[in-house]
């Protein structure tokens, strides 16, 4: 197989210009981010005064903060009603509604955002119009728009796992005894826990990075992070941004290199 | 240590008494398939029964209404006299041992075996002396902090088995249990299966497709066939007289002459066969009209040599067209004039005896009339 | 396989709650579309007239305005949005599928213990923001960005060229962002191949672009679809690309739909582009439901 590979050389120069085009724009993000020059194209030496500026930056913290914390609610609730959904399509293939609700979890995934920015924001206003629920648009209403679509990737991820899994491990449980429900905690729980994992964390990082929906969605008082950088960049190149795009690269490598470290032990331990 | 019956091979026979297992018209059906097709049986107390047949022929799906995993279509089935149909697995007496062992994997062995304890009546202390005891009737005290995948395979059987036995059920199911092990580790644990199984006293019913490993370990057998039952037997009536020519096939090797019955007298019929070219006579207790066509089967390793022409019935006479020498015993083909091919085996009692028989040899062949068998379909 | 034990409550309820939930905030909102689609546009909050309305007689009048429908036709622009959609969606996946094929099948021919790393290099971009990434370009295509200023450095060219704000630009962020999303099924369906497939192949006297072309292309059919619809689909109503790289002329009918919407304030006319997207979409959604349903249907 090694023979195989090495025997293509043009193949291996093209996955490397295909990494290069992948990883060059971020690196000139990381490198501007340290540039004491405001014009993001003349090297003015080195500098973390815009980090500094980005702290000093309210709009924006506040802005942060709020995307973390939908961020985290929306991981959650989405881990919730993707495990459901997951649990349904690969358990119950022959409840009512399992074709529907597999052509319903597919299409959020390539469905474009600003369909379901827009559809959302006009039931949003229906309902508000029919119940009083949900009162003015904000937090609550970006959260059901970030989780609708969210739960659609933990669904497929949970979906796999669940189909992978052993099903003789739950039987051996409930023929031991243990009634369905303490099989679901002590067992098919402990068995998925990788895919919620990676599920909350895909949940989260698509809540963080998400524009159009939330600005479909949000009302006054409810802008995410994405919205204050979106209208900083509509403005032009700023430093500032630089600098919070190396942050979050930052937070991002570092939490791969965790998950890394952690799988290669994992699998040592196995081994 | 007291010699355990099944491998002593004496025959069994129902004691009396409510069984402790009794499946009554039994069917499931998927869909238009008929994974089990009517099937009654009594397993009683202590029994260690097979449920034996190729893939396929509905065993498992048996297997898995007696631990309450599938519904049966139509029947009942009764624990202990008591109608479990419709109990769920987790509130019936039974446990099983899985094909895959199902162990957790996220558990250590101790942990593994004392999960279906949680349910019990039990306290700390007594948990804990529970799970030590049955580490110790299979022998993997050392183990118990180890994960399942620091097991090796005989390791995860045994395992497998404390756990299922942990909560001391009334019976134990073990769905392929063997079926994981090499052939030498195999052998092994088939002894000490049985020797468990005689000294708990648990009834063990087993799902094995491996007719030798039935044979070896088991009271009694239920031969399996598309949904079926053949027949069931104890091992050794199951070979000697098989009801069916596909229990004869089965298990062991067989030849088959097919005929008409001459005449019936108490216990001996004659039956008239051109396939032999002699009369057979057959020792059948069973009434069979003038007429009625049937099929005799005889065990290779029944037929002996003879002089041609020295026996009234049960002799035939042909040429040896393959020898198979497989080092205990040797094998022969043997063409009959008229066409049918016919199996012999002999023994190989001495190492360097030069050989009696060879190719294209005319030979003639007898048995005995109680060692041969009519079946009926 | 239904499990017996399982009694109907909880399953119904694990089934129902996904359900509702995406019935109510997935399904819904398509309805609403539709709906609004259809009404007269005014100047009020929300700023469309319901077309059912009581009169004061207690009659129930039903006026549907399919007006915005018709004016979606009559206006180029609208029809030029969707074209240029179109066209974007098209030539970006093709270009995925020409730069992603080689890495897929690179990575899925690396030893084993090298996928996983080269896989997360691919993935990993991903879950840095969209946005930032997009916004990297701006500082790398611009008129004095980094891309002019090696061109002109290594005497290339003497003036720096127009490419932010052009359709390339477009192109090259759309590829960009969207080239995971083909590389990942691809390298699914090509490291599931069977290698003696090949070996059978070479040992026939196949040579190893024939061996390409006649055993592995052909056999990753179904990896190539699910990731070009991948692309193309989620590229059809895209908007931050073209409205932060693109230009006056690039038209792409995602951006239409934020500026009838943000812009002018014309709800119905946004919903009736939203529906018209929607319908359009359905074909290859369908398309890459069918080989998502095949595929399964092969592994089993």
């Amino acid at each position: 197989m090694r023979a195989m590979f090495m025997r293509y050389p043009v193949l291996i120069c093209l996955l490397l210009a295909g990494y290069a085009f992948l990883y060059l724009p971020i690196f000139s993000l990381i490198i501007y981010s340290f540039n004491e020059s405001r014009l993001v194209t003349v090297w003015g030496g080195f500098s973390t005064k815009w980090y500094g500026e980005l702290l000093q930056n309210g709009p924006l913290i506040d802005a942060a903060l709020l995307s973390l914390k939908i961020a985290a609610m929306n991981a959650t609730l989405a881990i919730v009603l993707g495990t459901l959904a997951a649990l349904a399509l690969v358990r119950f293939r022959k409840s009512r509604g399992h074709a529907s609700l597999g052509i319903m979890v597919t299409a959020p995934l390539v469905m474009p955002e600003i369909i379901i920015g827009l559809s959302l924001l006009l039931l949003f206003v229906a309902m508000e119009d029919l119940t009083g629920w949900p009162a003015g648009r904000g937090q609550t209403t970006i959260l059901i728009a970030h989780a609708t679509f969210s739960m659609a990737y933990v669904t497929v991820i949970v979906q796999s796992r669940l189909a992978h899994m052993d099903r003789s491990l739950e039987e051996a449980a409930l023929d031991l005894g243990a009634r369905p429900l303490r099989v679901f905690f002590t067992i098919t729980l402990p068995m998925i826990a990788p895919a919620l994992a990676a599920g909350w964390l895909l949940a989260f990082t698509l809540s963080m990075d998400d524009l159009v929906i939330a600005s479909f969605v949000s009302g006054p008082g409810s802008t995410t992070l994405p919205m204050v950088v979106y209208s900083s960049v509509r403005l032009g190149v700023s430093p500032q941004i630089n600098a919070l795009a190396t942050l979050f690269i930052a937070v991002v490598s570092l939490a791969v290199l965790i998950a890394s470290v952690i799988l290669y032990r994992q699998q040592k331990k196995d081994n | 240590m007291n010699q355990p019956r099944s491998l002593a091979n004496q025959s069994w026979s129902a004691p009396e008494g409510e069984p402790v297992v009794r499946i009554e018209k039994v069917t499931k059906h998927f869909g238009e398939v008929y994974a089990v097709d009517d099937i009654s049986i009594d397993i009683h107390r202590g029994e260690f029964f097979s449920l034996l047949g190729a893939s396929g022929c509905g065993k498992t799906t048996l297997l898995r209404m007696l631990a309450g995993f599938e519904t049966p279509s139509s029947g009942r089935i009764y624990i202990d006299g008591q109608d479990v149909t419709d109990v769920p697995p987790y509130k019936r007496p039974i446990n099983m041992m899985f094909q895959s062992y199902a162990l957790f994997p996220h558990m250590t062995v101790a942990q593994n075996i004392a999960y279906g304890l949680k349910n019990e009546p039990l306290n700390r202390q007594q948990r804990r002396e529970r799970v030590v005891e049955m580490m110790a009737l299979v022998q993997i005290e050392k183990l118990a902090t180890r994960k399942p995948h620091q097991l090796s395979g005989g390791q995860r059987q045994r395992v497998a088995l404390a756990r299922a036995l942990a909560k001391h059920p009334k019976i134990l199911l073990l769905d392929e249990p063997l079926g994981a092990l090499d052939k030498k580790l195999r052998e092994r644990t088939q002894f000490e299966l049985v020797n468990l199984q005689e000294r708990l006293g648990i009834t063990f019913i087993i799902v094995t497709h491996d007719q030798e490993e039935a044979m070896t370990m088991s009271s009694r057998i239920a031969l399996m066939h598309d949904g079926r039952i053949e027949q069931v037997d104890s091992p050794r009536r199951m070979y000697e007289f098989p009801a069916t020519r596909y229990a004869a096939n089965f298990i062991g090797s067989v030849n088959m002459f097919e005929g008409h019955v001459v005449s019936h007298e108490q216990d001996m019929v004659t039956i008239a066969s051109e396939e032999t070219g002699s009369e057979l006579i057959v020792h059948h207790s069973q009434p069979l009209t003038q007429g009625m066509p049937v099929t005799v089967a005889v065990r290779p390793e029944k037929l002996k040599l003879t002089e041609k022409g020295t026996n009234p019935a049960n002799e035939i006479t042909g040429t040896i067209q393959e020898i198979a020498y497989l080092g205990d015993v040797s094998i022969y083909h043997i063409d009959l004039p008229s066409g049918k091919r016919v199996q012999f085996t002999q023994s190989n009692i001495q190492a360097l005896a030069e050989l009696p028989l060879t190719w294209g040899q005319e030979i003639t062949l007898t048995w005995s009339s109680h060692s041969c068998g009519v079946l009926s379909q | 396989m239904k499990l017996s034990f399982a009694t109907a409550n909880p399953q119904k309820l694990i089934v129902a709650i996904p359900w509702l939930w995406l019935a109510l905030f997935f399904v819904m909102p398509f309805i609403f579309i539709l709906k609004i689609s259809v009404s007269e546009p005014q100047l009020a909050m929300p700023p469309y007239q319901d077309w059912i309305r009581e009169f004061e007689d207690g009659l129930l009048t039903i006026t549907l305005n399919f007006g915005n429908y018709l004016l979606l036709l009559e206006d180029d622009l609208y029809v030029s949005a969707l074209l240029g959609s179109a066209t974007i969606a098209g030539i970006s996946t093709l270009l995925c599928l020409l730069i992603g094929y080689p890495m897929a099948y690179a990575i899925a021919l690396a030893p084993s213990h090298w996928r996983m790393p080269l896989l997360m290099l691919i993935i990993l971009p991903f879950w840095t923001s969209f946005l930032l990434r997009v916004y990297a370009w701006i500082g790398i295509l611009k008129d004095n960005g980094l891309l002019n200023q090696l061109l002109m450095s290594i005497g290339l060219i003497d003036q720096p060229l127009q490419i932010l704000h052009t359709p390339v630009a477009v192109y090259i962020g759309v590829v960009y962002s969207y080239l995971p999303f083909l590389v990942l099924p691809l390298y699914a369906t090509l490291v599931r191949l069977d290698n003696t497939l090949l070996e059978a192949a070479a040992d026939l006297g196949a040579r190893p672009l024939r061996q390409f072309m006649t055993v592995t292309l052909p056999q990753s059919v179904p990896g190539m679809v699910a990731g070009s619809m991948l692309v193309f689909i989620p590229v059809m109503g895209e908007f931050v690309i073209p409205d932060l790289l693109g230009g006056p002329d690039t038209l792409m009918v995602g951006k239409l739909m934020w500026t009838e919407f943000f812009n002018n304030k014309d709800w119905p006319v946004a919903s009736s582009l939203a529906a018209v997207l929607l319908m359009l979409l359905i074909i290859p959604f369908v398309f890459m439901r069918h080989f998502e349903q095949r595929t399964a249907e092969e592994e089993k």
